[in-house]
């Protein structure tokens, strides 16, 4: 779908014209829902993700967003295998990734690594950084014991960490130095793809922006690229050359990211980020407002045809009964609709929102 | 908004008008470590109608303010100062006292909207319990048909019959509603908002704003509003208070501070914060460090070691509040002229290179790694001269010599 666009003004996109590293298609991911009887039968399913595609190029950032709740994480961790898809495929490079077992997939967890949201959950309380940032150079014999504590210091020192502190243990760190210790751990393989969920979500604003920038250096001198899981829409127009957009376990719209944030066409884009506040007083209070009604449903029972409509403000007020009959029957397809790049609503029409 | 206030009158007027007066409020806890010093000193006022935003990180004392005005601090708090509610003290009132101010004068909005309803009453039961609280002669129709009209202000459909539910029902965008039109029952002349909206979702967010809105319209209550998300507060306040350790270390009109502000870490504050409406991608600007501990801090400014216009002078004592542009506008800087004299802003401050790896190790973690790549650029400086702001030179030198390992 991207390969045919045409490049991006001054082509300050990464990774253009190359072929992807990842290949997704189709993915899905279905949660049982167990029933309270005796027998625990599944009597329906959560659709976290339902049927999504993506395609990550090399040496780029590709942002993942939506609300609490759409799949976005799940998404990540159907990638990487952590809970295996119902369905669809994830290719690496070419080799199929769905369906392999833990040690099929253990080799390839060199190429792929992850950065969680909360550097508090996701350190071992117990272990010293040493150990932590050293793990996976042990599981995966890369390198000799005796250069170890080198090794581990030297990705310190690449995360903006003072190697000194190897042998502190994680609660004497602040949270934007457990990220960068989580960050330090996910690269120790060298891999050539990073999953970041949430990486900054839980850090203060001026600690965030640190790792933001260390993020994008980091990609830029190592050549890496990410699948950037996040709610925040701002981080995301900092760091991803490309933005997929996430609504109940679907994508909703994707499109570089200059043209998502100028151009948005889904109207679900559209209120995302006209609801954003912009620190900036004049401007934050002279903006047209987008209120959505009610809440995400729920993606047990999705709603029929659009997932969308039920909090549609196009639906509710701007459709006849005609075009909204389409909008309840049919799912609509994430195919470009004249609007430069792909979205998923049959009446979508770019706005300028910023 | 009345973001126009004659700013001039400001100090005749603030301590007769204010609905609210905060003075020189101080919150320490004692723990096994030291004592915590959580709040050091904030003062502001609240006048009728006024939006006041308090900004600042996790840490900084503003959850503690807020919690300190309403008397729901542990026991082991030892607060001194003065908090007065139009005129009266209330920083020493028992539980009982208190009790008939709370929900009556002041009202309180809380973060999570998951924890602060109980989740074994009915909707409609919490909120006519605090429209019952303080009006002991309405009858429990009565009080529950005033639950409907105020779950109706608040926008939850179908009123009448929600009221009835019980929180575990609501989404939580519903709930911060709840929690929202129990803080008006009572027509209160003051609504605290301690980050009411970071639990929520921004599309839930602009809608319980709205609500927020709505209710002060509907009870013209002056409101607090708590929160580190300076787009909302750029959207919501007349006037902002940003903390930082446990500080006020700037105040003034909204525009004030989101154009002129004149605290570097104010100015970094904003600097750090991406934008959705940045047009070309652009570095953020980060602050290096992370806050200090309020246990035994040091002498002079809290915000010394993170500042790239640190100097020895500094050090020797903490900067007061210092009147900066206009009148209501202060900020504690000892540098606060010359910041105003070049209206330096957050590129001309701190370095936007600044996440690079030594150069931030070793400002975090407060020492020199003695390896390390990068110089630091005051560090070329003399340390007992003040560091030239703008610093064009001193930045672009200190570039020039990192570009080249940079690119390498």
């Amino acid at each position: 779908m991207t390969s045919t666009e045409t490049p991006a003004p001054e082509a300050r996109r990464r990774g253009a014209g190359a072929e992807p590293v990842l290949v997704v298609r189709g993915l899905e991911k279905y949660f049982p829902i167990k029933g309270g009887g005796l027998l625990r039968r599944t009597v329906g399913h959560i659709k976290a993700v339902d049927g999504i595609d993506l395609d990550l190029f090399p040496g780029e950032t590709l942002g993942l967003v939506g609300e609490s709740g759409c799949g976005k994480s799940t998404t990540g961790r159907a990638i990487l295998n952590l809970q295996p898809a119902t369905a669809g495929s994830v290719k690496y490079n070419g080799r199929e990734l769905t369906g392999l077992n833990r040690s099929q997939m253990r080799p390839l967890r060199r190429e792929i690594q992850i950065v969680f949201q909360d550097p508090y959950a996701s350190l071992n309380p117990r272990l010293p950084v040493l150990d932590i940032v050293g793990e996976p150079l042990i599981i995966h014999k890369v390198v000799p014991k005796a250069q170890l504590r080198d090794r581990v210091n030297e990705l310190l020192k690449i995360v903006g960490l003072n190697p000194e502190h190897n042998n502190r243990y994680p609660h004497e760190f602040s949270g934007g130095q457990r990220q960068r210790i989580g960050i330090a751990r996910a690269l120790a393989l060298e891999p050539k793809v990073l999953i970041l969920d949430e990486p900054v979500s839980a850090l203060d604003v001026s600690i965030q922006a640190g790792v933001v920038n260390l993020l994008e250096d980091l990609r830029d001198r190592l050549g890496l690229s990410y699948l950037f899981i996040a709610h925040d829409l701002s981080v995301v127009r900092h760091t991803s050359d490309r933005v997929a957009v996430m609504y109940l376990g679907k994508i909703v719209e994707i499109a570089d990211t200059d043209d998502l944030f100028d151009r948005p066409a889904h109207p679900y884009t559209q209120a995302l980020l006209s609801a954003i506040p912009i620190p900036d007083p004049q401007r934050e209070r002279a903006r047209r407002r987008i209120l959505l009604t009610g809440d995400v449903p729920s993606p047990a029972n999705p709603p029929s045809g659009c997932r969308f409509r039920t909090r549609c403000f196009k639906f509710a007020n701007q459709l006849d009964d005609d075009q909204r009959e389409k909008c309840v029957n049919s799912d609509p397809p994430l195919i470009d609709r004249g609007n430069g790049h792909p979205s998923a609503c049959h009446y979508a029409e770019a706005m300028t929102l910023l | 908004m009345s973001t126009l206030i004659d700013t001039t009158a400001e100090d005749a007027r603030s301590s007769t008008d204010a609905v609210l007066s905060v003075d020189d409020l101080n919150v320490r806890f004692p723990t096994e470590d030291g004592v915590v010093h959580a709040v050091r000193g904030v003062s502001f006022d609240l006048r009728p109608g006024e939006v006041l935003g308090i900004v600042g990180e996790s840490g900084s004392g503003k959850s503690v303010t807020s919690l300190a005005i309403m008397g729901l601090l542990p026991g082991s708090a030892q607060l001194t100062g003065s908090v007065k509610f139009r005129g009266r003290e209330l920083l020493g009132l028992n539980d009982r006292q208190m009790s008939v101010v709370r929900g009556k004068s002041v009202a309180m909005v809380f973060q999570d909207p998951m924890t602060s309803l109980d989740p074994v009453y009915k909707i409609g039961v919490q909120i006519a319990e605090t429209v019952r609280q303080h009006d002991k002669n309405l009858s429990r129709q009565a009080a529950k048909a005033r639950a409907v009209d105020l779950l109706k202000l608040v926008g939850i459909p179908n009123a009448a019959d929600r009221v009835d539910s019980y929180p575990h029902e609501f989404s939580g965008g519903m709930r911060q509603r709840v929690v929202i039109a129990i803080a008006i029952a009572n027509q209160p002349e003051v609504i605290i908002a301690d980050e009411p909206t970071t639990a929520l979702d921004v599309t839930v967010q602009a809608q319980v704003l709205e609500v927020l809105k709505t209710a002060q319209d509907e009870t013209g209550a002056a409101t607090v509003l708590i929160t580190h998300d300076l787009g909302v507060v750029a959207g919501m306040v007349d006037r902002v208070l940003v903390m930082y350790a446990g500080r006020a270390v700037e105040k003034g009109t909204v525009e004030d501070v989101f154009y002129r502000a004149r605290m570097p870490y104010s100015i970094g504050l904003l600097g750090s914060m991406p934008r959705i409406d940045a047009g070309e991608r652009q570095r953020l600007t980060p602050i290096k460090g992370s806050p200090p501990s309020l246990i035994n801090p040091p002498p002079g400014c809290p915000f010394g070691p993170r500042c790239p216009l640190h100097y020895a002078q500094c050090d020797v004592a903490e900067p007061d509040l210092r009147q900066v542009d206009g009148a209501g506008h202060v900020a504690a800087c000892i540098r606060v002229d010359e910041i105003v004299q070049t209206d330096a802003d957050a590129d001309d401050i701190f370095s936007k290179d600044s996440s690079d790896a030594t150069l931030a190790a070793a400002a975090e973690i407060g020492e020199r790694a003695e390896d390390a790549v990068h110089i630091e650029p005051g560090a070329l400086h003399d340390p007992t001269v003040a560091p030239p702001i703008g610093g064009a030179t001193r930045s672009d030198e200190a570039a020039a010599r990192r570009d080249p390992e940079e690119r390498a």
